[in-house]
């Protein structure tokens, strides 16, 4: 019973974890059908400009903010000089975030080395509940509040606010929503930048379960595709449901048959693809 | 259909970037050298190190222990100039291979070092034993290089075997009175090897494995595999993990306050200088680990290189720099007794074999008939950097009992070994 109990609130944890990457490329991708493979490699970097924040003293929900800001600055540039061209040249686009992918892992390398580097939580929050049998990290616990506060932030702007219904109506029918006369270039800017956002930003609430060093961003990659694919692409919801699913599905995957620890994760992957291909709380397109 | 189209672009989209991480190839560092025919007087040495990929910082580190020893003694020995060209593996077996051959092929380097996985290791080996090109190994510790698959060309200089630091622990852990055990290990050679060294000769005394556990290379969550530690309560957990995995390891081990309840003996990869310097002390002091080197061994052989270290690149060396420093003394060494006569490969070979290091920073090394060192395996443990270090670390490692001059075959007659199959994770040598 412990055992099951302590894996599910790991697995939610990292879940958690994971709808920082996976709302933001879902978001990118609803809007502007641009697979921004980048988008790990934002996280990466925002854990990287976190560190040296904290090194320098700045407290770390600052830092958080920080360097979301800054690679959202970063991921603005990006867009406005290459990406804003090609959001329906799905193919350009993926080829041209990947580069960047690449480049943003080499010049984290050349500015920060290669030594894994360890983050630490936030000092109120550093030490361990003991909830009954259980012992878990009080960071874990803050990090599913603060998930499930995103996701929730997210979906109000989405239904309530009118940058969230020109974002919906884009994502429905682009042609028609430039017919009526809507701006849509600006939501392509601020969906872009807040995906960026929240990159950056989970880079730096996520790194003290990641850490930092070269090849994270990779190693998140297919778990990022994998929870928008269960949840259903463009879908704010599913993204936040299939972080948790993954999250859950990987942690019992590899606490019950560790050696098939992959094939766990892509077995539901697979699953959906056969059965509901438009994804859990995806629209059949 | 417009879902089927997507889902092929997303399909492409997963391998290229997986095959874009880290298996870019990028050319030599340093060239340069191309240009310079082998010439006479001259030794071309390949260095292949990883300086991009998961492996990187351990590559610099590689890189910095060989750099110090020739800037430290000159780079001509007995009239040979020491020419070494540089090149990047990617932490990457394929690169491994490809830039071991662009090394000997292309710019004709006598002699290959390195690399520093595993698994390159095993890529490069075979190749060199091909071309009869030595291969010296200063931190590739795959078991069967020097076992079952020995080959004259292939030597670990200054280097150490996967199970020769474990196979100590295993009594010693009995001796402890621990009785039942938990293994963790990343599901490859080097784990696989390591911890079925403990594992066998824990059962042989009387011993029991409760369970073993493989994560996946990479893994960053291992809180799945620590709630089993939890659930299986055994008398003792023993963990090998490498480079990025060690650090997270030890970060979660501590923070879901397994520290101080179960105790811990690790391979030396989980508290390596390298993966300590970024921890803060209250995770990683007084950790038990079976190592072939220590920062901390007050001999006056190891604090010499480590003040020496320290003072040129502001940090305390990993096990990786001291390799390779040492291979660099040994190389020096054994052209100083063939009076700088590289042209004879096979005499060159041999003094390399004969060479005897007394005070190495390992302590004394030598090699057996294998190739492979026969050197101290320490009993370590983590502790806070004495004043004199506190600018370049906050802990290291500390000698608290040496077993002297161990064999890669332990107390086993070679001969039996080897009959054994090579550990694996389908063969632990579990005694029943």
């Amino acid at each position: 019973m412990t055992f099951y109990a302590q894996n599910a609130l790991n697995g939610l944890a990292y879940g958690s974890l994971l709808f920082m990457i996976a709302a933001g490329f879902t978001l990118i991708f609803g809007l502007m059908r641009i697979v921004n493979i980048a988008q790990t490699a934002f996280f990466l970097i925002g854990a990287y400009i976190g560190l040296m924040l904290l090194h320098a003293g700045v407290p770390f929900w600052i830092a958080a903010a920080l360097a979301g800001a800054a690679v959202m600055a970063a991921g603005l540039l990006i867009y406005r000089v290459f990406l804003h061209r090609y959001h329906a040249d799905e193919l350009t686009a993926l080829l041209l975030t990947l580069g960047f992918a690449l480049m943003l892992d080499d010049l984290a390398l050349a500015a920060w080395g290669g030594d894994p580097q360890s983050v630490p939580p936030p000092p109120a929050f550093a030490s361990s509940v003991q909830l009954g049998p259980l012992v878990f990290p009080a960071y874990w616990l803050t990090l599913i509040v603060l998930s499930a506060l995103v996701a929730a932030g997210l979906r109000l702007l989405e239904r309530r606010t009118m940058l969230g219904a020109v974002i919906r109506a884009g994502v429905d029918d682009e042609e028609m929503t430039r017919g009526l006369g809507i701006n849509i270039d600006r939501a392509f800017y601020v969906v872009f930048a807040l995906g960026a956002f929240l990159a950056g930003a989970g880079g730096v609430l996520g790194s003290p379960i990641t850490g930092a060093y070269p090849g994270l961003d990779g190693d998140l990659l297919p778990l990022a595709f994998a929870v928008i694919i269960i949840g259903g692409i463009g879908s704010l919801e599913g993204a936040y449901v299939g972080s948790l699913i993954i999250g859950l599905v990987s942690t019992f995957g590899k606490a019950l048959f560790p050696e098939l620890s992959y094939f766990t994760i892509f077995v539901p992957v697979a699953a959906i693809m056969a059965l509901r291909p438009q994804g859990l709380l995806g629209r059949k397109r | 259909m417009r879902w089927c189209r997507f889902g092929f672009r997303l399909a492409l989209a997963v391998v290229l970037a997986s095959t874009g991480f880290g298996s870019l190839v990028p050319g030599p560092l340093a060239g340069g050298g191309a240009a310079v025919a082998a010439t006479a007087g001259a030794l071309k040495i390949g260095l292949l190190a990883p300086t991009t990929g998961v492996a990187a910082a351990p590559g610099h580190d590689m890189l910095n222990g060989w750099k110090l020893w020739w800037s430290q003694h000159g780079d001509t020995v007995a009239g040979v100039r020491i020419d070494t060209m540089y090149y990047d593996t990617a932490s990457n077996p394929n690169t491994a291979l490809t830039q071991a051959r662009r090394a000997v092929e292309q710019d004709g380097v006598q002699l290959l070092m390195g690399p520093y996985l595993a698994n390159e290791g095993l890529a490069v080996a075979p190749y060199a034993e091909q071309h009869r090109v030595p291969l010296f190994l200063p931190t590739v510790s795959a078991d069967d290089l020097t076992q079952r698959k020995a080959s004259p060309y292939v030597i670990k200089v200054a280097g150490w075997s996967s199970s020769l630091t474990t196979h100590p622990a295993g009594p010693w852990a009995y001796a402890k009175g621990y009785r039942t055990a938990l293994t963790l290990g990343d599901a490859y050679a080097f784990a696989y090897e390591s911890i079925g060294g403990f594992v066998q000769t824990f059962t042989e005394k009387g011993g029991r494995v409760a369970k073993q556990l493989w994560a996946p290379l990479g893994t960053t969550d291992f809180s799945p595999y620590l709630s089993q530690v939890q659930a299986a309560h055994p008398d003792v957990a023993v963990v090998c993990v490498v480079g990025a995995d060690a650090v997270h390891f030890l970060q979660q081990w501590s923070s879901f306050g397994l520290k101080g309840k179960v105790p811990l003996v690790v391979q030396e990869t989980v508290t390596d200088q390298s993966s300590i310097r970024t921890l803060p002390p209250e995770q990683v002091l007084g950790i038990i680990a079976f190592s072939h080197y220590a920062e901390g061994r007050s001999d006056p052989s190891t604090q010499r290189f480590v003040g020496d270290y320290a003072a040129a690149y502001h940090a305390l060396p990993s096990y990786m720099a001291a390799s390779f420093y040492t291979a660099a003394d040994w190389i020096h060494t054994a052209l100083q007794r063939m009076h700088g006569n590289v042209a004879d490969q096979a005499a060159f070979l041999a003094a390399v074999r004969a060479v005897q290091l007394p005070d190495s920073p390992f302590g004394p090394q030598r090699l057996d008939r294998y190739g492979a060192p026969v050197e101290n395996v320490y009993v370590r443990e983590v502790q806070r950097v004495p004043a004199r270090y506190a600018a370049y670390a906050k802990t290291w490692n500390v000698v608290l009992q040496t077993y002297p001059q161990v064999s890669q075959f332990w107390t086993y007659a070679p001969g039996d070994y080897l009959r054994q199959p090579v550990y694996s994770n389908t063969f632990q040598g579990i005694k029943r």
